[in-house]
């Protein structure tokens, strides 16, 4: 069998504050296959983005990957040093970021930007880049690309930005793209077009997708397989329709559990007590288990990840049965 | 409909910002201890409304009543407790609280200048508001930065509760909330209304929170209301475009592995609305009158009301 697309091991990245040590990637394994999607699901400071962050190697002081791998293709990224790694973003591994503003320089047009990023990576002449570009536009369904590519950023709407953003990420036919809640910012009726550009661009081309997120609903119509972190950790992963369907750990239950669709109108919401633990200075053991009914002794300790069926993975020593 | 007075009303109100109606010609009214919930997309002028209500904002037309008078027969010293009975609660709940002063100070100070208790009164008072949104007293000394969003969420809402209001215009008042914490403060604002006898107009662009929590949904697009209704059966059975547009959008749990079929275009500039339907040019149903004329809002069931021209050609 050959290499995963992704494959993540072990994964830690920390931040050495002031402060003490904030553990905000802590022992993180993923894994994704070619034409995947992966919905990778947390609360803010779940640490998330920041798993995000180390796999395109964008992890800056005081944080660093203190431990683990990352393989692309076969590929260790850990070890390949900033050069190396620039060579692959833009190019193998791409992001999009919830903001589109971040990625656009709001003083270039749209065309200086994505020629720039084609010519990055290689040797062709600037009109095969500018035909490139307009492909790209149009893949994500922006109308008379030609005309648009003279545009400056501001001269677009939100959801148009935002596929910019996803056009210049697509432009060198990348491995995998990381997507960093992209469709928060955006209303309803724009985000299932971007979500359904999405959707078919992984099917079609192959591309690997991670859609980092805090919306289960999201990741529910879109990914196929799930990861759910908590406090640094993956707690529980899976088929998308496994973890939701039969969640397993206390957390994931809670969450789902207190989506206003899933109780009946007007009845008191299922909640989960207290609030989301600092990183700084956790502890031993389970981290939610501060907030878990659940708990018991044995949540003292770290709780190791285990598979329980086929192709779930789960740390939680007392699982909702 | 219900027999109950209705504790604000609306008729006829546009708001303009230079050359952009925000808000144009809606009427709208709720009804005491209802929960009434405002939906659309960013720029339908939703929030606009809900400033309007709570007197932040001035209409540049139409009528604001209050218990049955218009908003302007109760300025003066003696309708203050009536001009105190609309508070507003705020998205931000990181921008909306002053972060120079203490707990105590920020939900203290309105009743103290408001001669609703004395000054000596106050650190009791706000240790009763505290208990009321679930927060120890013991915090009250604390500043905002020391508090997590959930928390800040809770201290706006005790501010907005320490003059004692009948009315709450609730504006996004989850939206920037964790989805755990954000179950915790819809639970909040189903124990006040009960506690308190509280009317709420609750502004979102969530339609699963609002499902949750309204009696009834008014939907606006563009400026304008499109739809309104009692929420189940608005849910059930949405009769504008954009409405089924929008209820067909929403991501759902339940909903696995979907393939999306999106509706066409974004939101137009509401600086050029297109003519006739603000809605036509991404209506699978437009047809030449559309694009014409407006459509009005009109009663489609008792209760029920909706602007759309499909429905006069439906009937004889």
């Amino acid at each position: 069998m050959s290499a995963p697309l992704l494959d993540v091991e072990g994964l830690r990245t920390h931040f050495f504050t002031r402060e003490g040590v904030v553990k905000a990637v802590d022992d993180v394994s993923l894994r994704l296959e070619r034409g995947r999607i992966l919905g990778l699901v947390g609360e803010s400071g779940s640490g998330k983005s920041m798993t995000g962050y180390s796999i395109l190697g964008l992890v800056d002081p005081p944080g660093r990957i203190v431990e683990g791998r990352i393989a692309l293709n076969g590929l260790e990224l850990t070890t390949l040093g900033q050069e190396g790694w620039r060579k692959l973003r833009g190019e193998r591994i791409a992001m999009i970021f919830q903001d589109p503003m971040m990625t656009l320089n709001p003083v270039l047009r749209i065309d200086t930007q994505m020629v720039e990023a084609v010519l990055a990576h290689q040797r062709i002449p600037r009109s095969a880049a500018l035909e490139r570009c307009r492909d790209a536009l149009e893949r994500v369904g922006i109308a008379s690309p030609g005309e648009r590519l003279r545009a400056y950023p501001h001269q677009f709407s939100g959801g148009m930005r935002q596929r910019v953003a996803i056009a210049i990420a697509i432009l060198n036919r990348p491995d995998l793209i990381i997507a960093d809640e992209p469709t928060t910012a955006l209303d309803v009726t724009v985000q299932g077009q971007i979500l359904s550009e999405m959707q078919s661009l992984c099917r079609e081309s192959g591309t690997g997708l991670i859609w980092i997120t805090h919306d289960l609903s999201v990741v529910a119509g879109l990914a196929d397989d799930i990861s759910v972190m908590y406090a640094g950790r993956v707690v529980e992963s899976g088929p998308v329709d496994d973890v939701l369907d039969r969640p397993m750990h206390p957390y994931t239950r809670g969450l789902l559990d207190s989506v206003p669709s899933r109780n009946a109108p007007g009845a008191p919401l299922s909640q989960i007590r207290g609030m989301t633990p600092s990183l700084l200075g956790l502890g031993e053991g389970c981290a939610f288990r501060t907030r878990c009914s659940r708990a018991v002794d044995a949540c003292r300790a770290t709780p190791a990840a285990r598979s329980p069926a086929a192709g779930r993975s789960l740390r939680c020593v007392n699982p909702v049965p | 409909m219900s027999a109950s007075p209705a504790l604000v009303e609306l008729r006829g109100i546009t708001r303009r910002f230079g050359a952009v109606r925000a808000v144009d010609g809606v009427s709208l009214e709720v009804r005491a201890r209802e929960v009434v919930g405002l939906v659309g997309e960013s720029g339908c002028g939703k929030s606009t409304l809900g400033r309007i209500v709570s007197r932040i904002l001035e209409p540049t037309a139409g009528e604001r009543l209050w218990k049955a008078r218009p908003y302007r027969e109760y300025e003066g010293n003696g309708a203050r407790a009536e001009r105190l009975a609309i508070q507003m609660i705020f998205q931000d709940p990181y921008a909306s609280l002053n972060p120079r002063m203490r707990i105590v100070d920020i939900v203290g100070e309105a009743p103290v200048v408001h001669g609703l208790i004395a000054a000596a009164e106050r650190a009791q008072y706000v240790a009763s508001l505290l208990a009321r949104v679930g927060m120890d007293a013991s915090l009250m000394r604390r500043f905002p930065h020391q508090f997590s969003g959930g928390q800040r969420s809770r201290i706006g809402i005790a501010r907005a509760l320490a003059v004692k209001p009948l009315f709450l215009v609730c504006d996004e008042a989850v939206a920037a909330l964790d989805v755990s914490i954000q179950a915790q403060v819809l639970n909040l604002f189903m124990r006040l209304r009960e506690e308190l006898a509280l009317t709420y107009l609750f502004i979102s662009h969530d339609l699963g929170v609002v499902r949750h929590l309204s009696d009834r949904v008014v939907v606006m697009y563009l400026g304008r209301v499109v739809e309104s209704g009692p929420t189940a059966e608005l849910y059930a059975k949405p009769n504008h475009p954009y409405t089924q547009a929008l209820i067909a959008e929403v991501p759902r749990i339940d909903a696995r592995h979907r393939a999306y079929v999106p509706i066409r275009g974004e939101i137009p500039s509401p600086l050029d609305p297109p003519g006739g339907c603000h809605f036509h040019p991404r209506c699978p149903h437009a047809f030449a009158r559309c694009r014409e004329e407006a459509p009005a809002l009109r009663e489609i069931a008792p209760g029920r009301q909706s602007a759309c021209h499909l429905n006069e050609s439906r009937t004889p």
